[in-house]
């Protein structure tokens, strides 16, 4: 990697751009000059630098250097963020010195709050710099005036690369620059992106066949540390509640303080927490994904206005628009990784010269070792990463569906296109013709509907639409983030209407009576009744409310920590800098059984209360434990053991019984795991929530708009019926294929339990446990809150049924 | 965990109810059977559903739902070899729908057909008549030899409110939403309350409309009951399951 020190040859910054930085009394970092030098070369550069270090001025320098010297109509430079709300600001930051310095040119956004009459404007009339997302970037491809708008093409700026090479959205974007390349070939690539631990391969995302990599030097180091004065963390839990005291003690010694939490639930409590201790009444505010979008950006605009002393919030503000009154970020409950921590740091003090201060808050006693341990990683500047996921074939097919929309396509030249997207650079022609088959014909086994295709070949070669006017629809099922069914919850009079609170999802809102209360933008408000599909509900200040069940947020620990907590685990002369509860139980632990190690797996057994535990430390996240979970019940019921049930955390599996585990061997044994992992997915319920989002994202079915209402109408039906019917009459079809892999990866995470089975190489070391072992207490403290596993939906609806008649007659 | 292992659920025959004094049972499959006439009665099936969708330039179904639908009629009639069937209604999706059957479907409706009575009454997606075996009705009366077992039984599309007792309707595809456990369980379901009864949609692609959704007000007494279908039918008043979200 090249330092990015001021080549002699760098260009000389066109005057009206240097006179601009001068007369700020300002001067151009070195790396801003190089990117600067690079433009020249054409191609594709990646600019790795930490916040606050002028990145994105970097990307536009040499944008603006040529636009001085020719602002001829037309767009120029694109740039793509993953906010909406990034690529306003943005506009407003380059407006403010384009007009400095009398530039005759035109910036505008265009995002799915832009008006459609702006946006034929554009089509037409494209400004010279266009910002815009993802999404509204593939709109743009996928119209038919799409060579037009891109044919003078210059630049293209991808701005947070890191956050987008990550998602779904990031395969989405690849795609669309491979497009761009064919529309308007030889512009320049440029992304830009925060500390990464992997930059040669986010250069191959940006950009397969070659890409310059740039970094700036990094800024002092983070002034970090545990939080250690809120006593001591409790035995489990995951919400550090019991530091709030503390905590607020801290956000009142701040100017602004941003609070981290690792789930919307979470979130929820301990803002709620927080105002009971919020004696001096500071301003305080909430930001969650699940918040109405006028609730998130009232706290973003007082934000920027700096009239909050604090926003508890949750990965919602892992991006966005800088605050630089920021000066302390406190992130509560263990990182579960090191570059998500780096990367929270980095919104403190967003200046390239100040070091950011961060505090983190262990949760629980165990957590104290994995905070422990990420600090370490983050003063080493080791950052974990899983490895790069291939391209989604999901989203491919969407991408053909939109190309179609655009205007006819090669299937030749398309396949050579799409390779020349990072993700998908390993593509095979065989998945791809598999794609545009189901695209064309739905790829069913059965050939059903020859004369209904929706993509057509003409003698010429060439596919496209059998009926142009589906382009509409297609277009409007663009993007790849599926969200869970949501009800919106709205506060007002009992007529309806009102204020929107938030979103939460069905499931949750299915449990609610009138009547009950639970917890929304931290207040408490209790449910009145269900009205044109939101939720109407009234403020119900100082109940005890029931917490609503967001979906996701739950990351698994990464690799690196979990390899790092396990080596504290096991470096006892260490445990003396622990905080001495913690150390004192460690050794307990060391001296009644055995610590978790890399090399083997860890299993205790031991009676407790007439039932038989099992302990499995496998150390591979939460999601992989589930699975390892849900797998060692059904061998153990296969066994005969009576399995009861199971309890997965990132740490361990637990599982009871009714009878011992003698030889916990063939529990874990490798062999036959992988086809009870198929036969369980295939039933189970994680299975149909994969499929729902994949079949959204290719096309199988609409999605849903948002504000749309969720007709109760009897002519849409579920997603799930599709996914039975094709498991029973086309098991080979691509959609499911797409989606074991998408549940394999995601929810199952059974990569994860493979590669933990890797790692043991078959060495289990069984420890047999007269009573309860140390390090089990906190998974023992959690049992009570598992729910009912297994398949017995009638049973428990019949439950279901007497307790609300029950409830009906009173009895309850 | 397989907890059903533990608590084997016995096979049912379906849960019999009274409807305008007759004794009927709400099958498991989500058809209705009439003993003492030996007459089963199934609502929208919506036959022809994904070719409707892709003719029409919407999403590529799987076409299996023909197929799929059809295995479902062929179970039931197998297990009650009614004397009768009477499909109440949207028996195709439309009415090309019921032209463009393929052949392998059209032998096995006749192949169903042979040796019973066979009654399609018309639906609002298939106003005319289908050009399978079986009479084609836009309503179907069925009275028993002896009146003194109660009352005629009238099978038809849309349930018209103030009907006689003893309507027997479909087009609404009823469906109840319960969270036992916060765990969302959604099943389509009978809805009856002594004088009429609709029945959920028998067709493999069918959605459903909330069994407390204000359409059925109109329709239903207070002591109205969704009978939800799964591998048994199960019970449950309708008003206990008002007010409920989802």
């Amino acid at each position: 990697m090249d330092a990015a020190a001021p080549s002699p040859d760098a260009p000389a910054l066109p005057r009206r751009l240097r006179d601009w930085f001068e007369g700020r009394g300002w001067a151009p970092h070195p790396h801003q000059l190089a990117l600067l030098a690079r433009a020249r070369l054409g191609g594709a550069d990646l600019l790795i630098a930490p916040t606050g270090a002028g990145k994105t001025l970097a990307g536009f320098l040499p944008s603006l250097a040529a636009l001085i010297e020719n602002p001829a109509p037309g767009l120029h430079t694109l740039y793509v963020s993953p906010l909406k709300a990034l690529a306003a600001d943005i506009r407003r930051n380059l407006e403010g010195p384009a007009r400095d310095m009398a530039l005759p040119i035109r910036i505008e956004d265009r995002t799915g709050d832009t008006r459609a009459s702006v946006k034929a404007r554009q089509r037409r009339d494209p400004p010279h710099i266009l910002l815009t997302t993802p999404e509204s970037l593939a709109l743009l491809v996928a119209s038919e005036h799409a060579g037009e708008t891109f044919r003078g093409l210059k630049a293209v700026v991808v701005d947070e690369a890191h956050a987008l090479a990550e998602s779904k959205r990031g395969d989405q974007l690849a795609l669309c620059l491979a497009r761009l390349d064919t529309l308007a070939p030889g512009h320049r690539r440029v992304g830009l992106s925060a500390t990464t631990e992997d930059p040669e391969g986010l250069a191959r995302w940006l950009a397969p066949d070659g890409c310059r990599l740039l970094r700036a030097p990094d800024g002092p180091d983070p002034d970090i540390a545990i939080l250690d004065d809120a006593g001591d963390p409790p035995w489990s839990g995951m919400g550090g509640r019991y530091a709030v005291r503390a905590i607020y003690e801290r956000v009142k010694a701040a100017r602004t303080t941003l609070i981290f939490i690792n789930t919307r639930a979470l979130a929820e409590l301990f803002f709620r927490a927080l105002w009971e201790v919020n004696a001096d009444n500071l301003p305080i505010g909430l930001h969650h994904g699940s918040l109405g979008r006028e609730a998130r950006q009232r706290v973003e605009a007082a934000m920027a206005a700096g009239e909050l002393r604090a926003v508890v919030c949750t990965s919602s503000l892992d991006l966005g628009v800088d605050w630089g009154d920021v000066d302390l970020v406190i992130q509560v409950g263990a990182p579960k990784g090191v570059k998500r921590l780096v990367q929270r740091i980095g919104r403190a003090n967003h200046r390239f010269d100040a070091p950011s201060r961060a505090l983190v808050v262990p949760a629980n006693r165990l957590e104290v070792l994995e905070c422990r341990a990420a600090l370490e990683a983050v003063r080493e500047g080791r950052l974990d990463g899983e490895p790069r996921a291939l391209g989604r074939l999901d989203v491919l097919c969407q991408h053909i569906l939109l190309v179609a929309c655009a205007g006819p396509f090669e299937a030749d030249a398309l396949f050579a296109e799409v390779r020349r997207a990072g993700p998908y650079a390993a593509l095979d022609r065989e998945d791809f013709d598999r794609c545009l088959d189901f695209c064309a014909t739905g790829g069913y086994a059965l050939r059903a509907y020859d004369e209904w295709r929706r993509l057509m070949q003409a003698p010429d070669g060439l596919w496209r639409l059998r009926d142009p006017r589906a382009a509409r629809r297609l277009r409007m099922n663009v993007g790849v983030i599926v969200e869970a069914e949501t009800l919106k919850v709205q506060a007002g009079s009992r007529r309806g209407g009102g204020r929107l609170l938030g979103e939460v999802e069905e499931a949750f809102a299915a449990t609610l009576s009138p009547g009950d209360t639970f917890l929304i933008g931290g207040e408490v408000v209790r449910f009145e009744g269900l009205r044109e599909m939101s939720l109407q509900v009234t403020k119900a200040p100082g109940r005890d409310p029931k917490i609503p069940v967001f979906a996701g947020g739950k990351l698994p620990i990464s690799t690196l920590l979990a390899e790092r907590v396990m080596a504290m685990l096991n470096a006892p002369e260490q445990w003396s800098a622990l905080p001495a509860p913690v150390a004192d139980w460690l050794r307990l632990h060391a001296a009644r059984s055995g610590m978790p190690r890399a090399d083997d797996l860890l299993v205790e057994t031991f009676p407790r209360a007439g039932r038989w535990f099992m302990a499995a430390w496998g150390f591979a996240g939460r999601n992989a434990h589930q699975t390892l979970g849900l797998l060692a019940t059904r061998r153990m019921e296969a066994l005969g053991l009576a399995p009861l049930g199971f309890l997965a955390n990132d740490y361990a599996v637990l599982v009871w019984s009714l009878d011992p585990v003698d030889d916990p061997a063939p529990i874990f044994a490798r062999e036959g795991l992988a086809e009870g992992l198929e036969q369980w997915l295939a039933e189970t319920s994680v299975m149909k929530r994969a499929f729902r989002q994949v079949a959204v994202v290719s096309g199988l079915v609409q999605r849903r708009l948002p504000g749309e209402v969720k007709s109760g109408r009897q002519a849409t039906f579920s997603s799930d019926i599709l996914y039975d019917t094709l498991r029973k009459y086309d098991p080979g079809h691509l959609m499911l294929a797409i989606t074991r892999a998408e549940a394999q990866r995601g929810l199952v995470d059974f990569e994860r339990v493979e590669a933990m089975l890797d790692r043991i190489g078959g060495r289990i070391r069984h420890i047999r446990s007269p009573r309860m072992t140390p390090l089990c207490a906190p998974l023992m403290m959690e049992m009570g809150r598992e729910k009912v596993p297994g398949a017995a939906e009638d049973r428990l609806l019949e439950e279901e049924v007497e307790a609300l008649v029950a409830e009906a007659e009173g009895r309850a | 965990m397989n907890i059903a292992a533990r608590f084997p659920i016995p096979a049912s025959e379906g849960l019999f109810f009274r409807l305008a004094g007759r004794e009927v049972a709400a099958r498991p499959s989500g058809a209705l059977w009439v003993p003492e006439l030996g007459l089963m009665a199934v609502a929208d099936l919506h036959l022809g559903k994904a070719e409707r969708m892709a003719r029409r330039g919407g999403a590529l179904l799987p076409p299996y739902e023909c197929a799929e639908t059809l295995a479902r009629l062929e179970a039931e009639i197998a297990a009650l070899r009614p004397a009768c069937v009477v499909c109440v209604g949207d028996s195709f999706d439309d009415d090309l729908a019921a032209r463009a059957l393929d052949g392998e479907a059209c032998d096995r409706l006749a192949a169903l057909a042979r040796g019973r009575r066979w009654i399609w009454v018309s639906g609002n997606h298939d106003p005319a008549t289908p050009c399978l075996p079986g009479e084609a009705v836009a309503e179907h009366d069925a009275t028993h030899p002896d009146a003194s077992a109660g009352g005629p039984l009238v099978f038809r599309h849309i349930a018209a409110p103030g009907a006689a007792p003893g309507e027997v309707s479909g087009h609404y595809h009823p469906a109840a939403t319960l969270a036992p456990h916060g765990r969302r369980i959604r099943r389509r379901c009978f809805l009856e309350d002594g004088r009429r009864v609709i029945l959920p949609a028998f067709g493999a692609f069918t959605g459903g409309l909330c069994a407390t959704d204000a359409a059925f007000n109109p329709l239903l007494g207070p002591g109205a009951r969704a009978l939800l279908v799964g591998s048994r039918v199960i019970a449950a008043p309708r008003s206990a399951l008002s007010g409920r979200a989802g």
